[in-house]
């Protein structure tokens, strides 16, 4: 059976579902949340260059290479602040991330 | 089974099984290793895709660059990560019942669809795939003709967030001493020398002008 889009977007779903499913069972762990959102951009990615193949269109890569850069902006940040508050409080545990809580 | 479709689902494979290995790994370092491997299979399918500049830079940026700073923060953050599992068994049921919904609907939306007969010929601005270019090259043609000012954009995205990153975890740390040019500039000789008059026999000991303790006080 030739491999065709359909494959590429079952494994990009099931890649973001298991991105969704790590952020659900890992609540207290905010390092492993952040590679869940790595995963589901992942996911993201691979539905956009899938599409670009299937239409023939270079658009969806340029975007890819857009979210790709997204990413690890988001990253970069996401762990800088992470460094910061463990430096401060002693902990990463996300229940206690309450500070700005009314 | 040819050999495409064999290397895909060798990817594909192992693609899913390291992603849920990064969500229930116990170990955070093995986590981190695991979304590595995630990513090289990524890098496989994107090949595969015919994506090969896409494939490189997942490989570059994402395996060299975020995951070893995931190691990194994962490495040096003291963190008990036994408790932070705490939790984890009772998430569990709800979290994979949710998944699998979504799942599910994810299957049925890819299962029961079709591109529309005359969408293709709608499109606004279609940039077709070279047959005649590699795909670097086809990609850096409409990257810095048709879209460079999203790519001047995603430039200052990263310029920004280097910025940010440094600017979050700069700290100024006491007791270390560091150079100041101005000061040293700034050093006379009568600041910074004093002429004794020593009297004889008895030393330099009395005047207490050469050494100082960790408070200041001449000793």
């Amino acid at each position: 059976m030739e491999i065709g889009l359909s494959h590429y977007l079952v494994v990009a779903g099931a890649l973001f579902t298991i991105g969704v499913f790590g952020i659900f069972i890992n609540r207290k762990n905010v390092i492993v949340i952040l590679m869940s959102i790595e995963l589901i951009l992942l996911a993201v990615n691979i539905n956009l260059v899938a599409f670009a193949m299937h239409l023939g269109d270079l658009t969806g890569q340029v975007f890819a290479l857009l979210v790709l850069t997204v990413a690890a902006a988001e990253a970069a940040i996401g762990l800088a602040i992470l460094v910061v508050y463990f430096r401060n409080r002693g902990t990463i545990a996300v229940e206690d991330i309450n500070v700005m809580k009314g | 089974m040819s050999v495409v479709s064999l290397f895909f689902y060798l990817f594909s494979c192992v693609l899913i099984a390291s992603a849920v290995m990064v969500v229930s790994s116990r170990n955070p370092v093995h986590a981190v290793l695991f979304l590595i491997l995630a990513f090289f299979n990524a890098a496989g399918l994107f090949l595969l895709m015919g994506a090969e500049f896409l494939a490189m830079i997942l490989v570059v940026v994402y395996v060299g660059a975020v995951a070893v700073l995931f190691l990194f923060v994962v490495m040096m953050l003291d963190v008990d990560f036994v408790e932070l599992r705490q939790g984890f068994l009772q998430y569990l049921p709800l979290g994979a019942l949710i998944s699998a919904i979504f799942f599910i609907e994810i299957a049925l939306v890819v299962g029961t669809w079709q591109l529309a007969p005359d969408a293709l010929a709608m499109r606004k601005a279609a940039t077709a795939m070279p047959v005649d270019a590699m795909n670097a090259r086809a990609l850096g043609r409409v990257l810095y003709t048709e879209y460079v000012y999203f790519f001047q954009a995603a430039g200052l995205i990263l310029l920004v967030a280097m910025i940010g990153a440094i600017v979050l975890t700069l700290r100024e740390r006491e007791g270390v001493r560091r150079q100041s040019i101005p000061q040293q500039n700034a050093r006379t000789k009568a600041g910074s020398m004093v002429v004794v008059d020593v009297p004889v026999g008895q030393g330099v000991s009395n005047e207490g002008v050469f050494r100082k303790d960790a408070a200041g006080q001449k000793v």
